[in-house]
């Protein structure tokens, strides 16, 4: 009887180790499918034009090149200004976001504030209906005056109903009692947002500072309605515009004499999109936890 | 029954009382208000001949005309059938590699292995569709495309991609997967974690195999998270991924038969034919079906599960 339950044993632990062995290989060939095009942008940057012309972008290339970044280290200007224009909406949007939203969650928490359901569901009810995509631009355009503004890049993406109820939910589990004996000693309202919640709630406000960061590090979309002038082309749109118009004059600045038929454009794009996405890869490993905390902080209910 | 002064008289009490959190969250109302309520009555050009000189209000109404012109040339029954199957391959598709993968991981016991290869497969979330463009860019170029070089690398024909209609399906849902799975598998992983540990202590004493133990108990287990991801992802789907499809196809018309959304409709009426009004009724026709599906979505769930409920 104990030879069977042995055997029994052996079936089962070799079972285990088939199905490790499968799920190690499928993982790792998941991660490397997500993986591969990153590989593959970097290489191609380091190919050398004549190569690229006559066989195509390579994963491993006959001989390798830096001549596409000496090309945008020599021209810095324009890669630099749309570097700048996205470095001050970043900035600029995540404060101001952050400041407005940690308010709204604090007010939003509050149990002695009576009117908290009504503009909660006024909150979330523009995630149910919106006027759409015209109205709205009709609205900025000629209401608001925001076209050709960098506002226009900043505002819409502000607030979000999402993070204010993260916001909200996250501050709800500080105890009332801290509340309750900031507001004895006196202090008002605010002072107890600033003082007592707000470090509080610094791992929320981690992770929906880095969604406003991101949110605003890729932002392109309203760009390309609203922004009419290269010069505040921020970085993705300012990538978008030098791969749909197949050519990279936009990195030249005007009156520069260059003649574009001898540079390595090719390279030179996907140097562009390393040197653009480069930010994202180098902090990625620092600030993913805040991500993973906030996608698993609990259910956002209106 | 309260009387509306009553209401009104308490609003001021409230308003003084409680002044400085009314002006705490004013901001954020105002916001609402400028960027998502004001908005809403525009939704009127769809309605209208939209002249700019006269403003949305003062154009000609022609009621359901702009409708009824998009329904007879076949263009709203064409991008809804597109956005809709795209959808449901994203939401299908998507949440089983999600659930797979997730399932998977959790089964590897090396701490170093799960922690980078989920940090991995999460990356792809962090990139802006433009970088996805440059992706396919780089990938399915025909002069220099990585595809085409291995193709011709071994003697085999170059492929045109750009100007090939029906690829263009399997590459747009290959993205979609490749960029949501990160996302999806986490939650996933999530629930798993969370799941009780002594069903399963207890099942390796009644001598359960691993695969049993997937089969189950982990998979049971997950069906509620499953159907309530699927269900709230149907809520969304005639919500079409703008930005990747318009990073992909472009202004590449060849492609649109088959890859034309609604999103991407609208906004070509926008800017390439400054046709605002027809633009605006496929919008309108969106926010309208979008409603009804969320609230049907809610409805259903809230007999399935009322606490999962939305409101």
């Amino acid at each position: 009887m104990s030879r069977s339950i042995a055997r029994k044993n052996r079936i089962i632990s070799r079972e285990e180790i088939t199905l490790k062995i499968i799920c190690y290989i499928i993982v790792a060939l998941f991660a490397v499918v997500c993986l591969f095009p990153f590989l593959l942008m970097v290489t191609s940057s380091f190919m050398n034009e004549q190569e690229i012309l006559a066989e195509g972008y390579k994963l491993l290339p006959k001989e390798w090149s830096v001549s596409a970044y000496e090309f945008l280290f020599q021209h810095p200007a324009k890669l630099l200004n749309a570097y700048k224009v996205t470095i001050f909406i970043a900035i600029v949007g995540t404060c101001l976001g952050l400041f407005l939203m940690s308010m709204a969650g604090y007010v939003l928490c509050r149990q002695d504030f009576k009117y908290r359901n009504q503009i909660s569901f006024f909150i979330y009810f523009t995630t149910l209906f919106s006027g759409g995509l015209i109205p709205t631009y009709i609205w900025m355009v000629n209401g608001l005056g925001l076209k050709n503004s960098v506002w226009s890049m900043i505002l819409p993406a502000l607030m979000s109903p999402w993070s204010i109820f993260l916001m909200r939910n996250f501050m709800k589990a500080i105890p009332d009692s801290l509340y309750e004996s900031a507001a004895i000693d006196g202090a008002g309202d605010f002072r107890i947002y600033w003082q007592i919640f707000m470090p509080l709630a610094k791992p929320s406000l981690a992770t929906i500072g880095l969604f406003l960061v991101l949110g605003y590090w890729n932002e392109w979309y309203n760009a390309m309605l609203y922004i009419e002038s290269t010069a505040k082309y921020p970085l993705q749109y300012f990538l978008q515009q030098m791969v749909s118009q197949a050519d990279i004059q936009l990195l030249i600045q005007q009156g520069a004499t260059i003649s574009t038929a001898d540079l390595p454009s090719e390279s030179i794009k996907m140097a562009t999109a390393v040197v653009a996405t480069g930010p994202i890869i180098l902090v990625y490993p620092f600030v993913q936890k805040y991500f993973v905390s906030g996608l698993t902080i609990g259910a956002v209910k209106g | 029954m309260v009387k509306p002064h009553v209401h009104l008289k308490n609003f001021r009490r409230e308003l003084v009382r409680k002044r400085v959190l009314f002006l705490m969250i004013a901001p954020t109302i105002l916001f609402f208000i400028i960027f998502c309520y004001i908005p809403m009555p525009g939704a009127y050009v769809a309605f209208v001949d939209y002249n700019m000189s006269k403003g949305i209000f003062g154009s000609n109404f022609v009621g359901f005309k702009n409708f009824e012109f998009l329904i007879r040339n076949g263009d709203l029954w064409r991008i809804t059938k597109n956005t809709l199957l795209y959808n449901l391959a994203f939401l299908v598709l998507g949440n089983i590699v999600q659930v797979i993968l997730a399932i998977m991981i959790s089964e590897i016991g090396n701490r170093w292995f799960k922690k980078i290869s989920q940090s991995v497969i999460l990356l792809p979330y962090f990139i802006s569709m433009v970088i996805v463009g440059y992706f396919a860019y780089n990938l399915f170029s025909y002069d220099h495309g990585f595809i085409n070089s291995l193709l011709t690398s071994f003697g085999l024909e170059k492929h045109d991609f750009y100007s090939d209609t029906g690829i263009w399906k399997y590459i747009i849902v290959m993205f979609k997967i490749w960029s949501g799975t990160g996302y999806g598998m986490i939650v996933y992983l999530a629930t798993i974690t969370g799941l009780d540990r002594e069903i399963y202590e207890a099942a390796a004493l009644d001598g359960a195999s691993p695969f049993q133990k997937i089969r189950y108990l982990t998979l049971p287990l997950l069906k509620p998270t499953v159907i309530l991801l699927i269900l709230f992802g149907l809520g969304g789907i005639l919500k079409g991924s703008f930005d990747l499809f318009y990073n992909l196809i472009g202004t590449n018309s060849v492609l649109y038969p088959e890859t034309d959304i609604i999103d991407t409709y609208v906004f070509r009426s926008l800017v390439g034919q400054y046709n605002f009004s027809q633009g605006a009724a496929v919008g309108f026709y969106q926010s309208i079906f979008g409603l009804v599906f969320v609230l049907a979505v809610n409805a259903i769930v809230k007999r399935v599960e009322p606490d999962s409920a939305l409101f």
